[in-house]
This record gives C-alpha cells, sequence and structure tokens, in this order.
C-alpha cells in the first residue's frame, strides 16, 4: 500500500507484551476483519500513530487487504496517521463546551504554544487539536490530554496544566516524543 | 421520589461490587434466573419502558423482534458510544455505577438467550471503560458472570470493544459494522438487527441507560416501574442540563419532568440571572425551543407534540447574549464532519448549510438564503439510509425558522451583533 518501490517499507514489529495481546485478539476475533480495530488501537498505543509500514504488517497479521486497514484508519478520527508530539492536547470545542469559552482556551493554547490547531510544536512536545463533544457536558469546558479527561477548564487552568507537563518533560528529557502513555 | 439508577452515586466506593450488593445488588439476577425467559420478557414490556439512546423505541417490542427459532447464535448489543452533543448520561453510568450496567446486561442476555453480549464504547471513553472491565473483573470473581451463573447453568461472555471517534457509530447497524471491522456506515433497513444483525445474526442493540433499568423492573415489577413514569412512558430518567445554567449536572426524576424545572430548579436557573434565549431539551438534534416553549414536561410524545424531541433528555441551555447563527453554524460544523459520506443528500448537503450559515454568521449573503437552507434541509430530511440526516436537518430548520429576524440581523448589520464565547 502506497509502496515507493524503490524504497521499501521500513521493517515493523510490536515489543513482546503488545504481540502477545495482538495474538490474544487474533485468537478470539470471530471474523478477520473483526480485529482490525482493536489491533489499530494496539499500533496507535504502542507507536503514537499508524505508519504505513504498520497497515502493511497488520494487513498481511490478519490475513486482509491492506485497503481494509487503510479504510478503517482513515475513517476513524482518533487514528493518526502521523506522528504526535509527547503531549496530544485536545481541545472539546462542542456545544456545551463552546458556550463556556472553549474557543477562548484553545486560542490560549495555540498562543502560548505558538501552534495553530491541528500542529506540532518544534520541539515535538506539544499537538494542540479540537475535538468534539466528549460527552462531559456537564463539567464544560473540557479538554484531553493523551486521553485523560480534564474538566471544569479555564485559561489559568490550562496555563497550570501546561506549566506541569513542561516540567514532567524537562524531568526525563528525551522522551520528546509519543512513549505510549 | 424513588433515585433507581443514580442510588449509590456520590457514595464512597459507590461504583465497587460490595457498596452496589449492599444495595441490594444482584437481587434482581438471581430471581431473573428462577423466572423463564418468557416472563421476563413480559415484566419488561408492561414496564413500557422505552429506548434511552434517543429515539425512545419501546424495549419489550424491539426484543419481541428476534426470531423465535434458535437456529444461529443471537447477540446483545449495548450501545455506549455516547457522543450526541449534550449527552453526558452514559459516561456517568459507566463510572459511578458499572454494575447496575451488567446486571442489565446479564438479566437482558438471559432474556433473549445470548451466550455472548458486546459492549461498544466511543473511543474517548479510557475511564468508563476501566470502570467497567474492574466491575466485570470483580462479577466475575464473585460468580455473577461467565460460566455456570449462579449455579443455574447460564453462561455468558461479555466482550468490550472500542470505537474510535465516530459519532455515527451510534446508529445501531454503523456500530454493527464497526465491530464487525469496517467504516461506521449505516445499513439499509430491512432487515432489522433483531433478524439479520452482528456477523449475520439476529442481534439487539439497547443504549447503557436502558439497560441500566432491568434490573429494577425485575426487582419491583414491571407495572411498579411503569406507575413511576408516564402512561406510555414507564420509569425515571436521568436528565442532563450543561450551558448557561448555574447548577449544570445529571437529575435523576421519572418520564415527564418539566423542562422548566430541569432549566429553573434543578439547573439552578440562568448564569448571572440573565434572560433565556433558547433550550436545546435532548442533544443538538433536537429543534432548540424559546424561552415561552419551556413548559412542557420531558416525555417522548409530549416533546414530539411540542415540535422537538425528548431526544437523550441533555438539555443545553443558552442565555440572550447567544448567537444563534453560530450555534447553528457549529451544530453543522459539527454533522458535516461526522457524515459518513454514504448518501448525497447528507454528505453534500451537509457541507452546503455549513458554506451558507458561515458566510451569514460574518454578515454576507441575502435573506433569500434563509429560504435555501430550509429548502436543502427538507431535501434531506427523508431521503437517507439513517437517521442521521433528519438529526441535521430538523434543528437546522429550526433555528433558520425560528430565529430569522436575528439570521436577517447579521445581514443588516454586516457581521455577528452578539459577543464573542
Amino acid at each position: 500500500m502506497c509502496r515507493d518501490p524503490l524504497d521499501p517499507l521500513p521493517p515493523f514489529a510490536f515489543r513482546d507484551e503488545t504481540e502477545k495481546e495482538l495474538q490474544q485478539l487474533l485468537s478470539r476475533a470471530p471474523t478477520p476483519a473483526a480485529a482490525i480495530l482493536p489491533a489499530l488501537h494496539l499500533v496507535q498505543k504502542e507507536h503514537g500513530y499508524i505508519s504505513t509500514a504498520a497497515m502493511d504488517y497488520l494487513a498481511g497479521r490478519l490475513a486482509i487487504p491492506p485497503s481494509k486497514v487503510l479504510a478503517d484508519a482513515t475513517f476513524y478520527e482518533m487514528y493518526r496517521c502521523y506522528p504526535v508530539g509527547h503531549y496530544l492536547i485536545q481541545v472539546c470545542t462542542g456545544p456545551s463546551c463552546a458556550l463556556l469559552g472553549a474557543d477562548r482556551i484553545l486560542d490560549h493554547l495555540a498562543d502560548r504554544l505558538g501552534i495553530k490547531p491541528g500542529q506540532t510544536t518544534p520541539d515535538r512536545l506539544f499537538t494542540l487539536g479540537r475535538t468534539e463533544c466528549l460527552a462531559a457536558c456537564g463539567s464544560a469546558p473540557v479538554i484531553t490530554c493523551n486521553g485523560q479527561l480534564y474538566e471544569e477548564m479555564s485559561v489559568e487552568k490550562v496555563d497550570q496544566l501546561l506549566a506541569d507537563w513542561s516540567a514532567a518533560a524537562a524531568r526525563q528529557p528525551g522522551e520528546s516524543e509519543w512513549t505510549g502513555s | 421520589m424513588d433515585r433507581i439508577l443514580t442510588a449509590t452515586w456520590g457514595l464512597p466506593g459507590g461504583h465497587t461490587l460490595a457498596v452496589y450488593r449492599s444495595h441490594g445488588g444482584y437481587g434482581a439476577l438471581a430471581k431473573a434466573l428462577a423466572m423463564t425467559p418468557e416472563a421476563i420478557v413480559d415484566q419488561v414490556k408492561a414496564a413500557n419502558l422505552r429506548g434511552r439512546g434517543g429515539a425512545g423505541f419501546p424495549c419489550g417490542v424491539k426484543w419481541g423482534f428476534l426470531p423465535k427459532d434458535l437456529a444461529k447464535p443471537r447477540y446483545l448489543v449495548v450501545n455506549a458510544d455516547e457522543g450526541e452533543p449534550g449527552t453526558f448520561k452514559d459516561r456517568a453510568i459507566l463510572e459511578k455505577d458499572p454494575h447496575r450496567l451488567l446486571e442489565g446486561i446479564l438479566i437482558t442476555a438471559y432474556a433473549l438467550k445470548v451466550e455472548t453480549a458486546y459492549v461498544y464504547l466511543r473511543g474517548e471513553f479510557g475511564q468508563p471503560g476501566q470502570s467497567l472491565t474492574e466491575a466485570i473483573g470483580e462479577a466475575t470473581q464473585a460468580g455473577y458472570l461467565g460460566t455456570n451463573i449462579l449455579g443455574s447453568g447460564y453462561s455468558l461472555e461479555i466482550v468490550l470493544h472500542y470505537g474510535a471517534g465516530a459519532y455515527i457509530c451510534g446508529e445501531e447497524t454503523a456500530l454493527l459494522e464497526s465491530i464487525e471491522g469496517k467504516p461506521g456506515k449505516p445499513r439499509p433497513k430491512p432487515p432489522f438487527p433483531a433478524v439479520v444483525g452482528l456477523f449475520g445474526c439476529p442481534t439487539i442493540i439497547n443504549n447503557v441507560e436502558t439497560l441500566a433499568c432491568i434490573p429494577t423492573i425485575i426487582e419491583r415489577g414491571g407495572e411498579w416501574f411503569h406507575k413511576l413514569g408516564r402512561e406510555r412512558d414507564g420509569g425515571t430518567k436521568i436528565y442532563g442540563v450543561s450551558g448557561h445554567v448555574k447548577r449544570p449536572g445529571l437529575y435523576e426524576a421519572p418520564l415527564g419532568l418539566s423542562l422548566r424545572t430541569l432549566v429553573y430548579d434543578l439547573g439552578g436557573g440562568i448564569r448571572d440571572d440573565r434572560p433565556l434565549k433558547a433550550v436545546i431539551p435532548g442533544g443538538v438534534s433536537c429543534v432548540p425551543l424559546k424561552p415561552d416553549e419551556i413548559d412542557v414536561t420531558m416525555d417522548f410524545a409530549s416533546m414530539t407534540a411540542a415540535g422537538t424531541m425528548l431526544g437523550t433528555a441533555g438539555a443545553i441551555v443558552m442565555d440572550v447574549t447567544t448567537c444563534m447563527v453560530r450555534m447553528a453554524t457549529r451544530i453543522a460544523r459539527f454533522y458535516h464532519h461526522e457524515s459518513c459520506g454514504q448518501c448525497t443528500p447528507c454528505r453534500e448537503g451537509s457541507g452546503w448549510i455549513l458554506r451558507i450559515l458561515e458566510e451569514i454568521e460574518a454578515g454576507r449573503g441575502s435573506p433569500e438564503d434563509l429560504d435555501l437552507l430550509v429548502d436543502i434541509c427538507n431535501h434531506i430530511q427523508g431521503n437517507t439510509i439513517c437517521a442521521f440526516g433528519d438529526a441535521l436537518a430538523m434543528p437546522i430548520r429550526g433555528y433558520v425558522t425560528k430565529f430569522e429576524s436575528e439570521f436577517l440581523r447579521h445581514l443588516e448589520k454586516g457581521g455577528c451583533p452578539f459577543p464573542a464565547w
């Protein structure tokens, strides 16, 4: 899939524990295709995004056409076909959050990080995005970071979170990209 | 009032088996396993329990659509793909009271002669999924789940399946496609899932809150549950309120709660005591109601009679500073983004509507654009495979027709007259 014949795909493999999870998944799935979504989640959990090499690899392991893996990887919003920063921050801009200042929070984060929604900081520490309703409207506005929900947000509170995340990253230098958290 | 669905919310360890059991938890399961499956279905029919996912289809009637023979395996699928903007009740059930859901699944699966149940959780539900996983572990350990449940000879396996960020997968046949590993594109119906569902087998799909009602129905009886609510609408419901209210949150009340009570009493009224402009009663697919329209009872029939829907009963409240064009634009952006793309009226219409609304919000366009918006909505509604097209067309037409003067003011002023959000 999307192969350049002169530039073969890099080899892809899972770490041992993820490989075990995949084998379990394959043994339980009623059809090979039924394993695609959970397997893509495994890829993303381990690698942070879904590369062409990963899709090709999964198609081989599941014995299904690569086009089916590509179709799911691109149809479903949570699957990312590109690398993201160590912290993936997503601001809910659904109606309840929007009414309570989500746009201001998103603009503020974009200003602070010097990037637009959809972009990653040059040090690869932060990726900023927006998301649709996260089913937490009673505590709007909300954001997520690496899947963790943060409720009743404000400009001040996201500033504090940014400071905490930056400090945590400074304590672990070298982890400037997704490490599967 | 009896709190049913929220009885253990807020208690220390309220999500654990120990607390659930101390409130009578899993007593209904033991009772159900001593009943015939048919007797359980009869109780649910008597309860007049209507589906809590938004459509309000009578639950017992849906169950009755399963073929009588057991030629193929049959599945129960739990719809935990909560994504209708304004709705946040299923997340709360999963996080605060997962055992009630599990007991509901167990009783339902036994009644429907199902041996495998799937729970389809939206991909963003990491914490709710964790809570349910722990509950499954506790229940299995205690013998409520697995093989030979409570010595009855009945066995059930529950499989958790995570979605990956697609609103359309809340539509039940898109959800089935997704479990089968395909993009979530709704199937033409008939055949209905009760006949040809998951992996081609008879399948019943129920919402989280619907199934959470089942233990109480078995424990107290269908008639008792029915009497809590309205004539054609049994039981209690978890109502949500968010947006410009002082006390946003979830409140359990019998079917038939007044929308005014939800906004002004339970929700604490409007922030800074400003006047109200509009309420979306049950998720963004509902037509908004104006301040003089909120003296309605929130049950399925009354809300339909009021020209809108009960939907998920997750109300979004907007005060006078709210721009209705901007809200309509936000909703159109959502639907355009989430359209699966297989039906032309929805795929193209949603983008067309969005572009017109963005122009009006910026003060560009002409009054004829309002007629065009209504025309596009009329051509989407009823002309698509699933209800997504209607869910887009009905509210957008509602904003344009109910707040026409506000749309026109944007054009006269050459821009939006309201403050930023």
